[in-house]
């Protein structure tokens, strides 16, 4: 019958497409392993690049692996308390008005602005203030990256409190604030916990942001006023240049980050399991 | 019972552990309006879903047992399910208008089934909207949203859709539970009339409601048979202490 | 406070790179900007043409890819996928999400670009040749080819959670009505589901275009970086995201460069902010989403 045979076409296809998705991330990261495992060793983890490392010379990746955690490490710190006053002000006190549904929108369209707006955008700041490319420039350029994710997803957790509990709260004669950081961060912790994550996550693979803002270095991040590497462009530049050497450690510097990216997915899954404690289901 | 239309043999529904439809044995009679009474959450859902196949959509849904249509097993594995799905019609609790105009509602069913012919199509919707009591007030604007309609015209509209693919028999969930009590009546005024043609099931926690429609009870308590019968026998002449506890409103 | 500030950020950022994009739109003319293709920045010369042409032909040909793969995935996953299967692929599809753009960069340059080069490229010039749209040309495999498909990987996890999102949100009612007709699952899916979520999986893939639209990393390492008007899927292109990132560091020395570097971002806020808006507009009035 026809419509068996269009049911059966389209299952087929939908299998189909699912298998295409799933595939792609498979090849993905077996390309990255693959690629990058044959250069990985604990020199290339601890050691930065010695001279002419570009050309092929001795060293490894610390200066990138650092920097980058320093500099999603700042951003994720700097966001922190924003987005958690910001998650909290929009569902405690603020809930249904013109004021909250506008910001929501806000943060829900800033999530979306590509990343390399926020490295022009920054660029034009340090410019103006006169900063030059460095650790503080790109924490800065990357907490604009970070706001948004961890406010929405912090927002997003707190609202799945249930009302109940904030009402036995105020019940007992707390205020907003008391609620809040009491009960209501208490029971959200998980949700919390993994919004960090979240942001970290994207701030640590964020290249385009970071390209104006953070420059690139071959030293340990030592001053908030120096330059700083990151992984993403360590990746770049290294893949940029012509000898094989060099571009086996952008290969293995992506897989570094890979990894990085890859636990931090897992940490998120994990926390929904742990850290319940105190939450009442 | 002379010529059941509906024979059920030792039906068993598990949802994951939970046993919801025990060992289920009744006959339903053709061309009557047949009321499945009980307390919430008995099971009566769940019974009137296996008659149309629809109980088996829940993940981690096992069934055993014989449901015979007229003599088919419908649970048999050659059975085609969307065959049965068509000669047995469902309406439901709330009413369900499709995301289409009030034609393209009443006839989703026979184009799926491959009709295409206009005439016909306008002859049948015209036919099961007259057959639903909603012909009158919306032959002007056949093809406006259905959404538009009140929830009682919507209900009614939901009847005339179902009735558009000539089932054979008709299941009805708590059809009027979800309407304000002038719809309700039109609605129950309604399956009054068609039981001329079709059977008809309807499942209702309103005990009123089943004295008014009911020419057959079935009562269920907990997923399990209590008591089945005619309807006055059912009613005058209970035979099981729960049945009598139930229509004395004791639960 | 600080929530109002949040609030008022898009329009700082859109205002802080008007501010310095003004001098070139003071200095040319807005057609020209926009409709010419020559792009000599020390002759004062910013045709962006090449570049928006770049950015909409690899962001058109991602959608294309991503759009039926995407949908038939979400259709699967909402609608016929047991929760266990459904359980094992959502968290493979988040973690397409979560992949920094770096690395799908590497990957097109190791995988994607040799494929190209050495089989499609060929195979395609010369079963489709005749048709310039597939006339290859360009022999490098650094392509449009290239950079969409880089793209539409990293465009499937937004268009496939957002169109699954918006499936659940569908009452299982409707879904019960039309079986109970006597459908059969595709045709409930495809008469009454997809119908019902039109606005929602319009809103998914407004979402995905925005994207693809401001993805820099990935495909700057693909696409090629040359500034011409592509005429075919194997010809290299400059989207504007390239355009910026890979001159900032001449932008201070060359008069006006900086401020049209600058201008190219604010062309992109501004469509990606109007795309977005949009969107979620259109996906809270579906979702019913109250925050």
């Amino acid at each position: 019958m026809d419509k068996k045979k269009e049911e059966f076409i389209f299952q087929g296809l939908m299998i189909t497409s699912a298998l295409i998705v799933i595939g792609s991330l498979i090849f993905v990261l077996a390309v990255v392993v693959l690629k990058g495992l044959p250069a990985l060793n604990l020199g290339m983890l601890t050691q930065t690049p010695k001279g002419g490392y570009y050309l092929g010379g001795e060293g490894g990746i610390l200066n990138a692996i650092t920097g980058s955690l320093c500099l999603a490490g700042g951003a994720t710190l700097l966001a922190l308390p924003l987005s958690l006053s910001i998650a909290l002000f929009l569902q405690m006190y603020s809930g249904k008005s013109k004021f909250s549904e506008f910001t929501r929108l806000s943060l829900d369209v800033l999530w979306g602005v590509p990343s390399i707006v926020y490295g022009a955008f920054g660029f034009t700041i340090m410019v103006f203030l006169g900063v030059r490319a460095s650790l503080l420039g790109g924490v800065m350029a990357l907490t604009l990256l970070a706001l948004p994710i961890m406010s929405r997803a912090m927002e997003e957790v707190i609202s799945m409190v249930p009302p109940e509990l904030k009402e036995s709260a105020y019940a007992l004669g707390a205020t907003r604030l008391e609620t809040a950081m009491s009960v209501v961060v208490r029971q959200s912790l998980p949700g919390i916990l993994t919004a960090i994550l979240l942001a970290f996550g994207r701030a640590i693979g964020d290249a385009a942001s970071v390209l104006f803002t953070a420059g690139y270095t071959d030293s340990l991040p030592s001053s908030l006023f120096r330059p700083v590497a990151s992984l993403p462009l360590a990746v770049f530049f290294q893949l940029a240049t012509p000898f094989p050497e060099v571009q086996q450690r952008a290969y293995t510097s992506a897989l570094v980050l890979t990894i990085i990216v890859l636990f931090i997915s897992l940490g998120c899954r994990l926390i929904g399991g742990r850290f319940t404690a105190h939450v009442i289901r | 019972m002379a010529n059941p239309h509906i024979s059920v043999h030792n039906l068993n529904v598990f949802y994951g552990d939970l046993h919801a439809l025990k060992d289920l044995t009744v006959e339903i009679p053709e061309r009557q309006i047949t009321a499945i009474i009980g307390p919430s959450g008995c099971g009566k859902t769940t019974f009137l879903k296996s008659l149309n196949r629809l109980v088996e959509l829940v993940d981690g849904t096992k069934i055993s047992g014989k449901v015979l249509v007229h003599g088919l097993d419908i649970y048999h594995p050659n059975v085609d399910v969307t065959e049965i799905r068509k000669a047995i019609g469902l309406l439901s609790q709330r009413p369900h208008p499709l995301p289409m105009s009030i034609y393209d509602n009443v006839a989703f069913g026979p184009r799926l089934h491959g009709l295409k012919d206009r005439e016909e199509l306008d002859r049948i919707v015209e036919d099961h909207l007259r057959a639903a009591g909603l012909w009158d007030e919306v032959k002007d604007r056949l093809h406006a949203p259905a959404s538009r309609l009140s929830a009682g015209q919507q209900q009614r509209l939901c009847l005339a859709r179902g009735l558009a693919v000539e089932p054979k028999v008709l299941l009805g969930d708590e059809p009027t539970s979800a309407l304000d009590p002038m719809s309700a009546q039109h609605i129950e005024r309604r399956l009054l009339d068609l039981k001329e043609n079709y059977t008809i099931v309807v499942v209702t926690h309103i005990l009123r409601q089943a004295r008014r429609l009911a020419d057959y009870v079935i009562f269920l308590y907990l997923g399990e048979l209590v008591e089945h019968g005619p309807a006055s026998d059912f009613f005058n002449h209970p035979k099981e202490p729960r049945t009598r506890a139930y229509i004395r409103g004791e639960f | 406070m600080v929530t109002l500030s949040s609030g008022l950020l898009v329009f700082l950022i859109a205002l802080a790179l008007y501010a310095r994009a003004k001098p070139i739109l003071a200095a040319k003319p807005l057609g020209e900007l926009i409709f010419s293709s020559s792009w000599h920045p020390s002759k004062g010369e910013f045709g962006f043409y090449p570049f928006i042409l770049g950015t909409l032909w690899v962001t058109a040909l991602a959608m294309i890819i991503s759009i039926p793969l995407s949908l038939l995935t979400a259709i699967y996953l909402a609608e016929y996928a047991s929760a266990r299967v459904r359980g094992v692929l959502k968290p493979l599809i988040d973690l397409l999400a979560g992949i920094p753009s770096v690395v799908y960069g590497l990957w097109g340059v190791l995988a994607v670009v040799p494929l190209i080069r050495d089989y499609l490229a060929p195979l395609m010039g010369r079963g489709l040749g005749f048709i310039p749209l597939f006339s290859a040309e360009n022999l490098t495999g650094y392509s449009v080819l290239a950079g969409s498909i880089v793209l539409a990987l990293m465009v499937f996890p937004i268009i496939i959670s957002v169109t699954e999102e918006v499936f659940r949100s569908v009452p299982d009612g409707l879904r019960e009505a039309s079986l109970a007709l006597g459908a059969t699952k595709w045709q409930m899916v495809k008469h009454v589901v997809m119908r019902k979520s039109l606005p929602g999986i319009v809103a998914a893939i407004v979402l995905g275009f925005s994207r693809a639209f401001g993805e820099t990393m990935a495909v700057l390492m693909v696409v090629g970086n040359v500034a011409m008007i592509p005429s075919s899927i194997f010809d290299p292109a400059y989207p504007l995201t390239a355009l910026i990132a890979n001159n900032y560091g001449e932008m201070m020395s060359i008069p006006l460069y900086g401020s049209a570097l600058l201008g190219a971002g604010l062309i992109l806020l501004l469509v990606v902010l109007s795309f977005n808006i949009v969107a979620r507009i259109i996906l809270r009035r579906v979702l019913g989403k109250g925050g």
